[in-house]
């Protein structure tokens, strides 16, 4: 909402205050404010009057003049169309800063020239405000126009204005009248009375119109009619205050419509009376319904759409956009005016589609029905004296709204205590006063009749936010609640997963929950329902995830574009599917590693033994060791097939680890991904001292030929069970194939650690339970290698 | 030879650096057929009062012997062990074996340090769900259909569920899940980390984002009440300097509604670019819950108030560590992320 200062102050008087003031006081009370600056924005501006004008000797569109600016001639070259003897205009003096740059002494073709005249463009007026011949001329200023004075002032566009960004609550400040309320509470003045007188003629308007309301969802609907209104352009103050509250000026009837909007926030509408029936019909638009709007578009409607309807169509959208068929045009004569009240939500769903207005706006935040009065009756006494209109005798009225002052209740403690703050009931009350509200003081409370303008206070709590706003938000102190001890908790597991992830030298990324469709399946090959967006923004983020893993590899994709080898990356978020009709969301981990993993001299590469490794440190860090293995058993296809597996905890899957597939990276890149919702639904044991066995162990190093599509999980299971409890470490220290070994088979090698926590073992004993091993071992299939 | 003579002779001929030789002298004069050795064959030849004269002498030149030739030996070994020590001398200043250092996100990093502070105060950190219904999210928040602030809320709402299913657009929905699931309408504290999402993609927002909600509720809430944790919290982030302003607002759930600025952390409220010369950034929206929003969930205005708050993690992790561009938060450039690497300073935080 734009405030124009001198339209507020029709209103109410505001002198001595500079606009900057006005416009940080507004924000104090919770309105904030974009801009608060002059109209027009240029320094050393005159009256000049051009007494003659010569062509430029070297171009064919230049002229040069002499300008009387008062107190002296100035030779200015001037390229404007409309230049002339004799005419005032608006001379830039040497120095002078326009909106597009400052004024300085020049040539201009060789010859010497001292300023501008200038166009309303060059003072920074929007095009959109202007005619083809204000932007491409100088300004013409009337005769009456004083050489040598201040031609802003001359014209009335010295005016400042204040730029609103209103919080959605607060519909009454999309008025003049409702802004000179809120700075009259400000700075405690009386707002003026609106000027409402206008004489009827002796017709009716009962006689010859009628309105019929057909919908709940207009609640008000006042009609009075205008005769022989004279089409004009607006006096300047009208143009002048439109303009610097954003609104382009028409002609005078149009206009005054915008004015009355604008100074009472009620839209009205105005119909070509004798382009009409004798009939307005408020109704819910059909399906499918044809209008053409103002525009000049044709609009398909729907059942939503609220209409303003003659009895063969409709010829409006209620409170969004008038049709073209009835609207005021320069031959004019006779005008229908319209001051209604419609249902805000469905305003709001059809201006959303057809187009967001200032009109609409303020129905969708909501009206005073005082206002609608007000403003039917402001329109009628503008129209006679703007447009010379004959206003018809009475109106025609429908008003179901139930609009009365309200009456609230508070006590002075409770305002204190939801302030924390400690004021009089005298100060209380005062404030409440500012503000327009009446206080009755009853023996244990305040009974506070609020006006109808405010029709977003309703209930105590906005009665204490009034006084707070006014008070001051930013005098209330600091005091640290008094609430009952007791410790706070939080997920202490996320957090140490991520603290192990980043320990472990992993680095930890953020991604976007939102993915194209075409990726949600991949890395998996679970069974399940994805969740899309409706009308998502783009292709890209249409679909909620089901593994981080389509984000980690386009991380992993985006760094090296940008040359970076070495990625350790970890990600915790939110992974989502539908079962059985619900929403599901599971917490699920992600790592991908690639490139060096050491940042020193002594690098490794990548391998899938060091995400294992990563994996692994990771669960038994949590207390999962030994309830987890890795199994081949279903490797989604953007996995490598030799180089992944499932995770599986205590038989069920909980991820999955390996290389990414060729087909997606020809880079040695290993990812895993592991489900927390389900891993972490798994308790884990009491962290609890064993004693330290104060016997000597026995330590027997073995090694092993074997196929070599034996794994070592399988060896190291054989070991174990032949070693029995004497058996307490198996350490798998190398791998050989090569020299000696033949090509389908590998050398693998352990280290078995023997003890007894309540003795020391003899060799013998050692050597029986090492033999069973190696035999047992041999069973299977191995050799041993020689010693 | 008398023993005093000797005992020049010795020291005369072990001046040498020469292990091998010191033992070799050792031997001349302390081996079996050594010259001191020798001497004491004579003792028989002397009368009972010569013997324990010459004895105790040639004791304490025995011992004397014997002491210089261990200390030349020790001083000789030290010497050799230094010329060892010397040359075993290595570059200190070639790189270290690093060991791997990980990184967190600057927005769990934000995130964590507010956990810790309301959580030492007391406060559960509870997480909701970030698919929500509209139910939750904005029906008992106070934010009926059609209500015109849910404009500056757009929404994504979820594919064949005709508006009834949403990606949650704040935060505040958790405390919508904490009210209704406090079977007993005890007070409570609480704050809500996690992502949101709306339909805003652009130099200044990301459609997903992060809030920390929070959420006092007890007798006698106050707004004063309010101010006091908002500096608390303002000055652990931003530093103990940093102050905090009220100014009234509107938001549909809370009642009064207040806009929360800190002082400009750039110019320490001085005025410049960062705070539009006004010395004040705009950080948080917050307010007493209106008490609508506690009689939908459960609890009786007439007996309890509250306050909630509602910061974006995103502006303030962009604040603390200085990020010029919300897409570093979201971009994942490895280059950015290891930045993220060590504690936070010690001199600003008490810890």
């Amino acid at each position: 909402m734009k405030l124009s200062r001198k339209f507020v102050s029709e209103y109410i008087e505001l002198p001595d205050i500079d606009i900057k003031s006005i416009a940080e006081d507004m924000t104090r009370v919770g309105n904030e404010y974009d801009s608060a600056e002059k109209l027009i924005n240029a320094t050393n501006l005159i009256i000049g009057e051009v007494i003659d004008c010569i062509p430029h000797p070297d171009s064919d569109h230049l002229n040069v003049c002499n300008v009387n600016v008062g107190s002296e001639i100035l030779q200015i070259v001037c390229g404007a169309p409309n230049c002339r003897k004799g005419l005032k205009v608006i001379v830039a003096l040497n120095g002078a800063k326009l909106p597009d740059g400052e004024i300085k002494k020049g040539k201009i073709r060789g010859i010497e020239s001292n300023g501008m005249m200038c166009s309303k463009k060059e003072l920074g007026i929007d095009n959109r405000f202007l005619t083809e011949e204000d932007i491409n001329g100088i300004c013409e200023l009337g005769s009456d126009a004083i050489v040598g004075e201040d031609p802003i002032k001359y014209l009335g566009l010295d005016d400042e204005v204040i730029d609103f960004e209103l919080t959605s609550n607060r519909g009454d400040l999309l008025s003049i009248i409702g802004m000179a309320y809120e700075l009259g509470a400000i700075y405690d003045k009386k707002v003026k009375d609106i000027d409402l007188s206008f004489e009827e003629n002796k017709e009716s308007i009962k006689d010859s119109f009628n309105v019929k309301i057909e919908t709940e969802n207009c609640t008000k609907f006042l009609a009075k009619k205008a005769l022989n209104v004279t089409i004009k352009e607006s006096p300047d103050f009208i143009k002048n205050r439109l303009i610097a509250s954003g609104i382009r000026p028409i002609n005078n009837v149009v206009d005054i419509s915008n004015y009355v909007m604008l100074e009472t926030g009620q839209p009205l509408h105005f119909y070509d009376a004798d382009r009409l029936g004798d009939t307005l019909i408020v109704r819910m638009a059909e399906s499918k319904e044809k209008l053409t709007t103002l525009d000049n578009i044709e609009r398909e409607l729907t059942n939503n759409d609220i209409v303003i309807a003659d009895k063969q169509q409709a010829i409006g959208l209620a409170g969004v956009m008038g049709g073209l068929s009835t609207e005021v045009e320069n031959n004019t004569k006779n005008i229908i005016i319209e001051s209604a009240i419609f249902n805000p939500t469905l305003i709001r769903k059809t201006s959303k589609k057809i187009l967001r207005s200032e009109a609409s706006n303020r129905f969708e935040k909501g009206i005073d029905p005082e206002r609608t009065n007000m403003a039917i009756l402001r329109s009628c006494h503008l129209l006679e004296k703007y447009a010379n209109a004959s206003i018809v005798g009475g109106i025609l009225e429908y008003d179901k709204t139930d609009n009365k002052e309200k009456n609230i209740n508070i006590t002075v403690d409770k305002i204190n205590k939801v302030l924390g703050i400690n004021i009089q009931t005298k100060d209380i009350i005062s404030i409440f006063e500012r503000l327009g509200f009446k206080v009755i003081k009853e023996k244990d409370f305040l009974k506070v009749t609020v006006p109808t303008r405010r029709q977003d206070i309703s209930i105590k709590e906005d009665l204490i936010e009034e006084v707070g706003r006014i008070y001051g938000m930013d005098k209330i102190p600091s005091i640290m609640p008094n609430v009952p001890n007791k410790p706070g908790h939080y997920n202490k597991t996320n957090r140490a997963i991520k603290n192990k992830m980043v320990s472990l030298g992993l680095n930890e990324t953020l991604s976007y929950a939102l993915i194209p469709k075409s990726e949600v399946h991949k890395y998996t090959l679970d069974n399940f329902e994805s969740i899309n967006v409706d009308k998502p923004m783009s292709e890209d983020r249409a679909t909620l995830r089901y593994s981080l893993l389509y984000s980690m590899v386009e991380i992993y994709k985006y760094n090296k574009a940008r040359n970076q080898k070495d990625i350790s990356i970890f990600e915790m978020g939110k992974c989502f599917y539908k079962e059985s009709n619900e929403y599901k969301e599971d917490l699920k981990l992600a790592c991908l590693m690639t490139g060096d993993y050491y940042l020193g001299i002594h690098n490794d590469k990548v391998d899938f033994y060091i995400i294992k490794g990563i994996l692994e440190e990771l669960l038994d860090y949590l207390g999962y060791n030994g309830r987890y293995s890795l199994v081949v058993n279903n490797i989604p296809n953007e996995l490598h097939p030799g180089i992944s597996a499932n995770i599986i905890f205590q038989g069920s899957e909980i991820g999955i680890i390996g290389k990414l597939h060729p087909n997606i990276t020809k880079d040695e890149v290993y990812v895993f991904e592991i489900n927390l919702t389900k891993l972490l639904t798994n308790r884990t044991s009491k962290m609890q001292f064993k004693e330290i066995s104060k016997y000597p162990s026995i330590v027997k190093d073995v090694a092993f030929i074997v196929k070599k599509d034996i794994t070592s999980a399988s060896i190291e299971k054989t070991i174990k069970k032949a070693g029995g409890r004497l058996l307490n470490n198996i350490k798998m220290f190398d791998v050989y194939t090569g020299e000696n070994v033949s090509s389908n088979e590998k050398s693998i090698a352990y280290s078995l650690t023997f003890s007894d926590a309540n003795r020391t073992l003899s060799e013998e004993e050692v050597m029986k339970v090492f033999n069973n091993i190696i035999s047992s071992v041999e069973k299977s299939g191995a050799k041993l290698r020689d010693k | 030879m008398d023993l005093k003579s000797l005992k020049e002779e010795i020291s005369k001929r072990i001046n040498t650096d020469d292990l091998q030789k010191i033992n070799e002298i050792k031997t001349e004069y302390l081996g079996k057929k050594g010259s001191i050795t020798e001497l004491s064959k004579k003792m028989k030849e002397l009368s009972n009062e010569e013997k324990k004269e010459f004895g105790k002498k040639l004791n304490e030149l025995k011992k004397a012997a014997n002491d210089m030739f261990e200390n030349k030996r020790k001083e000789i070994e030290q010497a050799l062990l230094n010329k060892k020590l010397a040359s075993e001398k290595i570059d200190i200043t070639l790189p270290s074996r690093k060991t791997v250092r990980g990184s967190k996100h600057p927005l769990s990093r934000v995130q964590e340090e507010l956990e810790d502070l309301f959580v030492s105060l007391g406060y559960d950190v509870y997480e909701g769900p970030e698919i929500e219904s509209d139910e939750n999210c904005f029906q008992r928040l106070n934010l009926p259909s059609g209500h015109p602030a849910r404009d500056s809320q757009d929404t994504f709402y979820l594919e064949n569920e005709e508006d009834k299913y949403l990606l949650r657009t704040q935060t505040s929905t958790a405390q919508v899940h904490a009210m209704l699931e406090n079977e007993n309408k005890e007070p409570m504290r609480i704050v809500c980390p996690g992502k949101t999402y709306r339909r805003d993609d652009d130099a200044t927002h990301s459609h997903q984002f992060m809030q920390f909600e929070g959420l006092v509720i007890g007798e006698d809430i106050s707004l004063a009440n309010l101010k006091a944790t908002l500096e608390l919290f303002s000055k652990k982030l931003l530093g103990e300097k940093t102050e905090i302003r009220f100014r009234p607002s509107y938001f549909p759930f809370t009642e009064p509604s207040v806009e929360v600025d800190v002082t400009c952390f750039k110019c320490h409220g001085k005025g410049c670019n960062l705070c539009k010369e006004s010395g004040w950034i705009e950080v948080l929206g917050a307010g007493i819950v209106h008490p609508n929003v506690l009689r939908m969930n459960g609890y009786d205005p007439e007996k309890y108030t509250g306050f909630a708050f509602g910061p974006g993690l995103d502006r303030f992790a962009m604040f603390k560590y200085g990020i010029t561009d919300i897409r570093y938060l979201y971009g994942n450039d490895i280059r950015f992320l290891k930045q993220f690497d060590r504690k936070d300073d010690i001199n600003e935080i008490k810890s």
